[in-house]
């Protein structure tokens, strides 16, 4: 598969502070690749530096073969642009908003027209089209953006926290949309602080936190490695957690501590860990479910969710 | 001796330098399109509203306090101050647009981001607004041209080069606008560009009477408003006034606009790309 996008030891600072910390990574044509992290990891730093919005620091980051210092105007007139706030000309109407975006790809009025109609009707907007930008509600601007990020029939389409800020039903409407484009062969970069979106899109991930890379791969593969099939969630009154934790643990793969939830990886079978924690009175409370990438994630940062609790892994 | 190093660096700030200038192109005319395009959508209230403030003026000025001043250098008071109108309009009408206008589309409308992600980049898009600028300066002046000459206050047929002195007026003031919007954190900020730059030029670059009256000095002060040069070409296209001095006047216009011309662009990018 062909390369289209490769960082190499890519660095970002502003100013002293340093936001992506010398990351590599690889996309390739035709995926869907995921950067994940908890808001502030360099997400949109990364993507940023790839449609040439943010200089880099440091490394080297080449998108299409091009670098980007150097060629940024032949990359940015290839790839498509969904920021994570929207950006749509509010003194346009829904339809001008993608002719006007295409005059600045050199496209002309007439040429972009039907380009422009066939977006609007496969996002489903054809009856907004003569409005005002401001009239339609947020999940129609965010498909709007999108759109307009798809007006010149770019080779990479980069979305910048997609659904952040949408309904759940508005969210997968978006979903649907993107694995379509997908399917049509189109490569899709996304940022997301959302595992359910990230497992739901993504081929290939990388799972960012504080400027660096924790873990790369795909979904499945990384739940299985780092937290197995099962997660039990599981309440015990603090005094007696350590005690707990010492008889179960041959019966886990892993465990994670988050606020006053402990959580068990189970590698494959369940049984005899649900066995010995039904037996086990001090617990208050528990819940069998599949593993998913929240966990992994929880996992690599160990960070838990609130700060006041230590880690049970001295 | 000759150093290589110091030639060759010398070499590439010249570079960096001109690629402000290069900045004028097609793509920076398609961000003009775009605020054209705008402009269409309500092009009728933009000129009705030009007409309003310049006639009270002369109203106010050319038919109330007119009537107490005698002829300034063979001319009614009237004549006088009607083609400073014009200019002051036009600088009005270039400093809002590349002052507030621009703020708006820059900080509120993100208009700025959305655009440097296609092909177009930071500098074509100042320079695109720049342009919008100078055509706001251009189409205010003509209209205002117009309104005094049905006045029967434009008196020689010099006048039909105004729109070119409204061209460099549009390009100067821009430019000057665009640097504060380059530079202020809040939109409140720009009060002070037009309390301390736009407003002090309005009044003591010959509008509203000759500057001979006041000291030297102010005189002195006044050779460096460009409003002051844009007023004494406008004054002399008017009424038939031909000199020499047209020239030096034009001149220094053009250089102030190319002397300046790389600031706006530096200061956006200083802004907005981190």
């Amino acid at each position: 598969m062909t390369v289209v996008v490769e960082a190499q030891k890519l660095q970002k600072y502003y100013n002293s502070f340093q936001a992506v910390a010398s990351i590599d990574f690889k996309i390739h044509r035709g995926e869907c690749f995921g950067i994940l992290g908890p808001n502030g990891a360099g997400k949109t730093t990364v993507v940023a530096m790839i449609y040439c919005f943010h200089p880099i620091s440091g490394g080297k980051l080449s998108v299409l073969g091009r670098d980007v210092t150097t060629e940024p105007r032949f990359i940015k007139s290839r790839l498509g642009v969904v920021p994570q706030e929207n950006n749509l000309d509010q003194e346009l109407t829904v339809r001008e908003n993608l002719l006007v975006y295409a005059g600045y790809f050199g496209i002309s009025r007439a040429g972009a027209r039907k380009t422009a109609d066939e977006l609007l009707h496969f996002f489903g907007l054809s009856s907004k089209a003569n409005q005002q930008v401001e009239q339609i509600s947020g999940g129609m601007k965010r498909r709007l953006t999108i759109a307009r990020g798809l007006i010149h029939a770019p080779e990479i389409l980069i979305l910048d926290e997609p659904t952040t800020g949408l309904d759940p039903q508005s969210r997968r409407l978006i979903w649907e949309h993107l694995r379509q484009l997908k399917n049509k062969g189109l490569t899709l970069i996304l940022t997301t602080h959302y595992l359910e979106e990230a497992s739901q899109l993504c081929d290939e991930l990388i799972i960012m936190h504080q400027g660096k890379i924790l873990e790369e791969g795909r979904p499945l593969e990384l739940i299985s490695k780092h937290v197995g099939a099962k997660v039990i969630e599981v309440e015990i009154s603090p005094a007696k957690r350590y005690a707990f934790l010492r008889s179960v643990e041959h019966l886990t793969r892993n465990y994670q501590l988050a606020g006053n939830t402990i959580y068990l990886f189970i590698p494959t079978d369940e049984t005899a860990t649900v066995e010995f924690i039904n037996s086990y009175k001090e617990v208050q409370t528990y819940r069998v479910r599949p593993s998913n990438l929240e966990d992994v994630f929880l996992k690599l940062t160990g960070s838990g969710l609130s700060n006041d609790e230590e880690s049970y892994d001295e | 001796m000759k150093n290589p190093m110091m030639n060759k660096r010398t070499m590439e700030k010249l570079k960096t330098l001109f690629t402000y200038y290069r900045s004028v192109n097609l793509w920076a005319l398609k961000v003009f399109t775009r605020n054209l395009i705008v402009f269409k959508k309500t092009w009728g209230t933009t000129i009705a509203f030009n007409f309003i403030e310049p006639l009270l003026y002369l109203a106010a000025l050319g038919a109330g306090l007119g009537m107490l001043i005698e002829d300034i250098e063979g001319m009614s008071y009237t004549l006088f101050i009607a083609p400073g109108i014009v200019a002051t309009s036009a600088m009005w009408a270039s400093a809002a647009e590349c002052s507030y206008d621009s703020f708006v589309r820059m900080h509120f409308q993100k208009i700025y981001h959305a655009i440097v992600a296609t092909p177009i980049n930071l500098r074509e898009v100042v320079v695109g607004e720049l342009l919008y600028g100078t055509f706001k300066s251009l189409l205010s002046g003509t209209v205002i041209m117009g309104v005094i000459t049905a006045l029967g206050l434009v008196i020689s047929p010099w006048a039909f080069l105004a729109p070119i002195v409204l061209i460099l007026n549009g390009l100067a003031f821009s430019q000057i606008a665009m640097i504060w919007t380059g530079i202020v954190p809040k939109i409140d900020n720009f009060a002070y560009f037009f309390t301390l730059i736009i407003t002090p030029m309005f009044l003591f670059s010959e509008v509203f009477f000759p500057l001979d009256v006041l000291p030297q000095i102010v005189q002195q002060i006044a050779w460096f408003l460009p409003l002051y040069h844009v007023v004494v070409l406008l004054r002399s296209l008017t009424t038939g006034m031909i000199s020499i001095d047209l020239i030096y006047h034009t001149l220094w216009l053009i250089v102030f606009i190319l002397i300046i011309f790389p600031l706006p662009q530096i200061l956006m990018r200083r802004r907005l790309i981190k």
